[in-house]
């Protein structure tokens, strides 16, 4: 049963990453705007030359 | 009488301009085959041409903003001083600086596309990324290359002027809570999750042999140590809300949660400890998630509007000082007694100060609800709060800014004082009770298997799915979540209460308080008639060419009602105004006139007692005639009235102004005896108070400052207002003018709201009976109670969501009809 512990431990640092990685996309401001890329990114940045 | 003469003319086409939309009413300009409406959209059309970013106007077509016609050069001057600077910075490192500003004007997607390609306008600007959500827009840029005034300026020029309020120079920074809010939402999620993955082995009975033993003992470890950070992480909002009631002597709706909370913890860690079972750590850790969830929703309807303002943000944040024939910019919160200052036409006069000026005439408007300026001459004091019409005024400053007129009127107890009475929430109410019976019956049954039973072990077992099962989160999620969306119900309808609170009080409204100026009066728009001899079209053009180049609300309305003319600046001289009096100019040899009766020289009816505004018109000497201006009301004020007395609601209506329209206004409320003019904001508050006091529940409906201290010491304040981001900061909730015929549907949607929070207690009151009277046999095990709960929880969820649309939906269609009918 000794493989169960490795197994809990290492499925808890699995989880305490994704943890990781949530707090650190918070912290770089993902949930901050949760409308203003949906717009962005449909915005071309160079202006078509056709009209 | 005589109406006007002019006809239409047939062959002028309307015109859109191609920055801002607008129909051209006065000039159009043609400049690259597009037309504009005035110089300032043309302006800002030709810089933004030169950068190549026409593209803005391809996105969601003409969208642009009209920039501020009332900009000077050295506005922003005052961003440069190295305090104020340090205020507004962000961050900086010497090279790179960023600002995060509030543009008030964003509005669109091509706003978002402009504002992110800043760069091109300016190469000193590094970056700038917008957050429409809050309209604010963060700007990276070289400080040695471009000053924190022009970068400002640079906005205000393509029309997006940043909004920068006292409160930043005091250095307020708006907390970010939103983060910390997400952060315990996520952590608490993720203890749960893993809480309830560690506890299948239990779920499922796992063997009782001595590895196992040693397995469950880990698995206890660690559910015992994910939970630590929801308890005093996750969980602290509610233990501290609970623990400041508990102080103040009272029970909110957070001490019965953070009691079960704490119960349900201490007793898994006792069972843990004593290894008697595995602990309901899962549920903690659930109940807690999902009750942040809950709270989130609720107060993310409302992070778009910000109720936090407070007076200060209607002052400047800076003001013109005079030094010996230099003027410069000075933060308001330096002005010192004895500084002589510049306020501008239409500026705000930030401190009550003497003047020094010949003359200047005031606008109260702001503090005392009268819509006419006054005159003020030499040596006059002038207080706090006014506006400047016409030329620019010096004055010498009395008192600093924190000590003039409006401070005191805001500092009254009213604004103080906090509405939010704990005992007045119908949840509040319920769940105290509520949490009381179900931790009396959870004692008995603890104490009766205890002691008279004598089986400890089922005690602690039935002791703990009682508080489980009866964990009053299904109660907090049923006011919650019916609050939560009738707040996003109302704000539909164009009517935004500040908080739950808001919608409770809105259901107990008994008595309706209407203030007059700009609440049920058309801020923008009037009934204006010509009294004189026929004028023709030139005429008109030259009175309409007058008028445009004045900012007297009277001349403006006057612009307003002469649609049809086309201005022509062109043959325009010798143009004069004094403030007060009325305007000359000449038009080619032709003097004209405009203004009261004794600038052109009329001679008034004696004994015609005049109550309305007057306009005088004067043509080479010769007084044509004069235009009323009569204040337009409302159209559905009428309605909303009837519908309100339908309703067995009291009417009322205070007015700062004189009594204009008296006979109107006697119709519609009814009685000469609810109608009560040139009220001061005192009297207005101690009316409200008095009405209180004879046992009213009262709604205050008011437009700004000069109600103030009536719609916070009302019990629901309603503000009025055609612009969801300019309003009072006193008020509980916003409403759009045009939707005021709607505030009888908005009173019953509140009252159906406490309805429908009365119904989903008594289901989960029923879910509770019957779980308990499981639990109490001890015949319920923890986890059937644990999925039971959260059971409950979605049921009422969906109930408290499907009654409330259908609520909002029924009360919105009947008032419709009614108006319909009317109509």
């Amino acid at each position: 049963m000794s493989a169960l512990y490795l197994l809990i431990f290492a499925s808890l640092i699995v989880a305490l990453g994704f943890l990781g990685a949530f707090i650190w996309s918070v912290r770089r401001g993902h949930f901050d705007d949760d409308y203003t890329p949906s717009v962005r990114i449909l915005l071309d940045d160079n202006p078509e030359d056709t009209n | 009488m005589s109406t006007f003469s002019y006809s239409k003319n047939d062959t002028q086409t309307s015109h859109t301009c191609y920055h801002c939309g607008e129909d051209c009413k006065d000039e159009v300009l043609h400049t690259d085959n597009h037309t504009f409406c005035c110089e300032g959209c043309v302006l800002v059309y030709d810089l933004l041409k030169e950068s190549d970013l026409c593209r803005y106007y391809t996105i969601d077509g003409a969208q642009g903003i009209s920039p501020d016609p009332g900009f000077f050069n050295g506005k922003f001057d005052y961003l440069d001083l190295p305090e104020v600077a340090s205020k507004l910075i962000e961050f900086t490192d010497g090279k790179l600086t960023a600002v995060n500003w509030y543009l008030p004007k964003m509005h669109c997607s091509s706003c978002i596309w402009l504002l992110e390609h800043l760069y091109r306008l300016n190469a000193a600007v590094r970056s700038s990324v917008v957050n429409f959500p809050e309209k604010k827009v963060r700007i990276t840029f070289e400080s040695s290359q471009i000053p924190l005034s022009a970068l400002a300026t640079l906005l205000t020029r393509i029309g997006y002027e940043p909004y920068l309020s006292l409160d930043d120079l005091e250095g307020k920074q708006k907390q970010k809570w939103n983060r910390v809010r997400i952060y315990k939402i996520g952590i608490a999620g993720f203890a749960f999750g893993n809480i309830m993955m560690l506890s299948f082995p239990e779920y499922f009975n796992l063997g009782q042999n001595t590895t196992d033993q040693d397995l469950r003992l880990l698995f206890g470890a660690l559910n015992f140590a994910l939970s630590l950070p929801v308890l005093f992480y996750c969980a602290a909002d509610f233990f501290k809300s609970a623990w400041s009631a508990l102080k103040g002597r009272y029970l909110n709706i957070d001490a019965p949660i953070a009691l079960a909370l704490l119960c349900v913890f201490l007793l898994s860690l006792y069972q843990f400890i004593f290894q008697t079972d595995p602990g309901y750590f899962d549920s903690f850790a659930g109940a807690v998630f999902f009750m942040l969830i809950g709270r989130y929703f609720q107060d993310k309807t409302y992070a778009g509007i910000a109720f936090d303002r407070d007076y200060k943000s209607y002052f400047p944040v800076a003001v013109s000082v005079l030094n010996v024939d230099t003027e410069t910019r000075k933060p308001i919160t330096e002005l010192q007694k004895g500084d002589q200052i510049l306020v501008r036409n239409e500026e705000l006069i930030p401190a009550d100060a003497v003047l020094k000026s010949a003359k200047a005439l005031i606008d109260y408007s702001f503090v005392t609800g009268e819509a006419e300026p006054v005159e003020r001459t030499k040596g006059d004091t002038i207080y706090a709060g006014g506006k400047q019409k016409g030329t620019a005024i010096e004055l010498e400053v009395l008192q600093r800014v924190s000590q003039s007129y409006l401070t005191q009127l805001w500092n009254n107890e009213a604004f103080s004082k906090e509405k939010d009475d704990p005992n007045q929430t119908l949840a509040g109410r319920i769940n105290r009770y509520f949490s009381l019976t179900v931790l009396g019956i959870a004692v008995v049954t603890f104490l009766v298997w205890f002691f008279v039973l004598n089986n400890p072990e089922t005690a602690f077992l039935a002791f703990t799915t009682t508080l489980l099962v009866a964990c009053p989160c299904a109660l907090l999620l049923s006011s919650t979540f019916t609050n939560g969306n009738l707040l996003s119900l109302f704000g539909k309808n164009r009517f935004y209460p500040k908080n739950a609170h808001t919608i409770e009080r809105l259901s107990h409204i008994d008595t309706v308080v209407f203030d007059k100026t700009g609440t049920i009066t058309l801020s923008d728009d009037a009934v204006i008639d010509y009294v004189g001899r026929d004028l023709d079209m030139d005429e008109l053009t030259i009175i309409k060419t007058l008028a445009v180049q004045s900012s007297h609300p009277l001349s403006r309305l006057i612009v307003k009602h002469l649609p049809g003319i086309a201005v022509s600046r062109r043959a325009l001289t010798g143009f004069t105004e004094v403030a007060g009096k009325g305007m000359r100019a000449l038009w080619g040899k032709t003097e004209v006139k405009i203004g009261s009766a004794s600038w052109v020289g009329a001679k008034l009816d004696e004994g015609e007692v005049n109550r309305n505004s007057e306009v005088f018109v004067s043509i080479n000497e010769q007084v044509t005639g004069q235009f009323t201006i009569k204040s337009k009301y409302r159209p559905e004020l009428a309605e909303t009235i009837v519908a309100l007395k339908k309703a067995g609601i009291q009417t009322f209506l205070l007015s700062g102004d004189k009594p204009t329209d008296q006979e109107y206004l006697t119709g519609i409320f009814g009685d000469a005896s609810a109608i009560y003019f040139e009220q001061k904001p005192q009297e207005k508050l101690d009316f409200i108070r008095d009405l209180q006091n004879w046992g009213g529940n009262v709604l205050m409906v008011g437009d700004g400052l000069n109600d103030a201290g009536a719609l916070r010491q009302s019990n629901v304040g309603l503000a009025v207002s055609d612009d969801i981001n300019n309003f009072s900061p006193a008020c509980d909730a916003i409403v759009e003018g045009v939707q005021l015929s709607l505030l009888p549907a908005y009173i019953r949607l509140a009252k159906s709201g406490q309805r429908i929070i009365k119904q989903s207690f008594a289901i989960s009151l029923l879910y509770n009976i019957a779980g308990l009277s499981f639990a109490v046999t001890g015949a319920l095990s923890p986890v059937i109670a644990a999925i039971l709960m959260p059971l409950s929880s979605i049921t009422i969820v969906a109930f408290t969501t499907a009654a409330s649309n259908i609520a909002a939906g029924r009360a919105t269609r009947k008032v419709t009809n009614v108006i319909n009918a009317q109509v």
